[in-house]
């Protein structure tokens, strides 16, 4: 097998190598390609990553369910009525939809998004009041700083404690003063700190300022009875979300007579729609960076091409002397080719080794930032193969072009004296 | 060794057909030491290029060795060349960014000769040649007459039936030119079969045997006594 012929690749080293400038301007554009290449995939990846990042904690297969007022009249009830959850209906749901993985039921205090005062020691917070089971934690994760989150323990005792984010203890504590374990007061009641959370400023359901209360503690502080706000629920990852969302739909039309085309009365939000444009956002950039990088080193290959061409020209002596010498067109053109692609491969290489080091240089200078989702800006084991394999096909195919002009010098047409 | 029969060549210019060999009838036998005279125009380097397979013959007939050569593939002419021809041209040809060592062991690379034994062969070459010393040198770095040395020493490498040489002497002064001569006469006298293609008359007598060509047919073909050159060294 010629492939593994020492004095071929001796004889294209060699042949490389004594022109070594030559070798370097031919490798240029192959290098700027695979740079290229490589950055714009190293960069979808890393936006991709980001968004992971940014969504970390968020469970992509949710939904969010509240009431509003009805827009139909029904069974003799007027348009316009409130439509009011109770506790049961988490119950129900759970036991009517097997794809229910979790439900967690929340009450607010007050009308949805309205601001309670919060005091602590003469400071005050304008803040969301939730009351929450420790099941939410699986589908809006909270960044906990200082402390833990809701435990059921908590649930089962009603305990008096809550969970704060970082704005409500920025406004009712100093900075650096411990939190944990002190009393904040709810509408005259006393509430112990047990956590810090930070908010997800790309993803906020609950709002900026929000104090969090166990469900239990909620209903008998402000005798809330056995009223339900919105309901968060995390569906089987395989069961599509919108399925669901109408299962639901159904049963609490029926439950609380709405009508069936009532398009209004239920207000709910499908949290898998986000995640699908945003990774299809993803694969449409992903896709884009490796036409158009495929494109450039298609054009760096014909850089080559075209280099090996003029070369060709300007070898022909050197290619007369060779066949006068007895080189059949087939080692002629094979050499040529062979060095077309060598000096691909090579400068593939080189370019990668170069655009690696600036993803890395990019990630240490953006990786870890918060606002701007850029996370391990790389390109995977399968992505380079694949570029790798097709840039060197491609050589291969144009490396034709210059051997089968160096094949059609004549010698006799290449050693005639000037 | 040699032989040809009623040999033709025309050239296409345009619309006009130059005839430039017009029937050459000629034998040389293993071992001769022929040159090829005649001014410029009269055929001679196109008879040289039709001997060495580089170029085709209208009509007529070619035999080498007893090998017919006729209607060859450009794969095949390539594999006689190398078996069968050593060259040596007029601005030696030798690869510029090669040592002399390579240059020489070029052929027998074709030949698919083993490495190793590749380079003995091609320094035992140099050695003839009286460049065993140069063997590490690139072309740039040697005199005309070391360079017309080296690819002398490449031509005989593949152990060529016959050395076909065209003006060896031409882009040599006077000593270095006898040089030249000395080393083909003395490769002739191992047995070697040489043509020399030149218009220089000195050289010529130092050959053993002259072909004058004149507008495409040969004019003289005569014996001649040779001329030494190691006398002129």
């Amino acid at each position: 097998m010629w492939l593994f012929d020492r004095d071929l690749w001796i004889e294209i080293f060699h042949t490389l190598g004594k022109n070594m400038f030559r070798t370097f301007l031919t490798m240029l554009g192959v290098i700027f390609a695979m740079i290229i290449l490589i950055l714009l995939l190293g960069s979808a990846n890393g936006m991709s990553n980001g968004f992971d990042k940014v969504f970390a904690g968020t469970a992509s297969n949710s939904l969010f369910v509240w009431g509003q007022s009805t827009s139909e009249p029904y069974k003799g009830f007027e348009r316009g009525r409130r439509i009011r959850y109770k506790i049961e209906d988490a119950e129900i749901l759970k036991r009517e939809i097997p794809e229910i993985q979790v439900l967690a039921p929340r009450i607010e205090l007050g009308s949805h998004r309205s601001v309670v005062t919060v005091y602590r020691n003469g400071q005050t917070s304008g803040s969301s009041v939730y009351g929450d089971y420790p099941e939410i934690d699986n589908i809006t994760k909270k960044r906990l700083v200082e402390g833990r989150f809701l435990n059921n323990t908590d649930i089962e005792e009603s305990k008096k404690v809550c969970v704060i984010g970082e704005e409500t203890y920025k406004l009712l504590f100093d900075k650096g003063e411990n939190a944990i374990g002190e009393d904040i007061r709810i509408n005259g009641v006393f509430f112990s700190v047990v956590g810090i959370y930070k908010p997800n400023k790309n993803i906020n359901i609950d709002g900026e300022n929000a104090v969090f209360i166990p469900f239990t503690t909620f209903q008998k502080a402000f005798n809330s009875g056995d009223r339900m706000g919105w309901m968060a629920i995390a569906v089987e990852p395989n069961t599509k979300v919108a399925i669901v969302e109408n299962q639901i739909k159904k049963i609490l039309k029926s439950k609380y007579d709405i009508h069936p085309d009532d398009e209004r009365a239920i207000g709910s939000f499908d949290m898998s729609e986000i995640f699908n444009n945003i990774s299809s956002f993803t694969n449409v950039l992903k896709g884009f960076s490796f036409f158009v990088g495929i494109f450039t080193l298609l054009a760096g290959v014909i850089a080559i091409s075209n280099i090996l061409l003029i070369t060709v020209k300007e070898r022909t002596k050197e290619i007369g002397v060779r066949r006068a010498l007895g080189a059949t067109p087939r080692v002629v053109k094979r050499q040529i080719v062979v060095e077309a692609i060598v000096l691909t491969a090579f400068a593939g290489l080189i370019g990668f080794a170069i655009s690696v080091g600036i993803l890395a240089v990019l990630d240490s200078l953006w990786g870890s930032g918060e606002d701007f989702p850029f996370v391990k800006p790389m390109v995977s084991i399968p992505q380079f193969l694949v570029s790798f394999l097709l840039m060197v096909s491609l050589s291969l195919l144009i490396g034709l072009i210059p051997a089968n002009k160096a094949i059609r010098v004549r010698p006799i047409e290449a050693l005639r004296e000037e | 060794m040699i032989e040809i029969k009623d040999l033709h060549k025309s050239y296409k210019m345009g619309s006009n057909s130059l005839h430039v060999l017009k029937g050459i009838n000629f034998k040389a036998e293993a071992g001769e030491l022929v040159a090829i005279m005649g001014s410029s125009g009269s055929g001679k380097s196109t008879l040289l290029n039709i001997l060495g397979m580089l170029d085709v013959a209208d009509s007529g007939a070619y035999t080498l060795d007893g090998v017919p050569i006729k209607d060859l593939s450009e794969t095949k002419a390539a594999q006689y060349r190398n078996k069968f021809l050593g060259f040596v041209f007029q601005s030696f040809n030798l690869i510029n960014y090669k040592s002399a060592l390579e240059n020489v062991a070029l052929p027998l690379y074709y030949q698919k000769v083993g490495r190793k034994e590749r380079q003995e062969k091609a320094l035992s070459y140099l050695d003839k040649v009286g460049l065993k010393e140069w063997a590490t040198h690139l072309p740039s770095e040697l005199s005309g007459g070391q360079k017309q040395r080296v690819a002398i020493a490449r031509a005989m490498a593949a152990e060529p039936k016959v050395l076909l040489a065209d003006e060896p002497t031409g882009a040599l002064d006077s000593t270095t030119s006898y040089e030249v001569m000395d080393l083909i006469q003395k490769i002739n006298d191992e047995g070697n079969t040489i043509l020399v293609v030149t218009h220089e008359e000195d050289i010529a007598h130092m050959c053993k045997r002259i072909v004058h060509l004149k507008d495409g047919v040969i004019v003289e073909d005569k014996k001649i006594e040779q001329v030494r050159a190691e006398q002129y060294v």
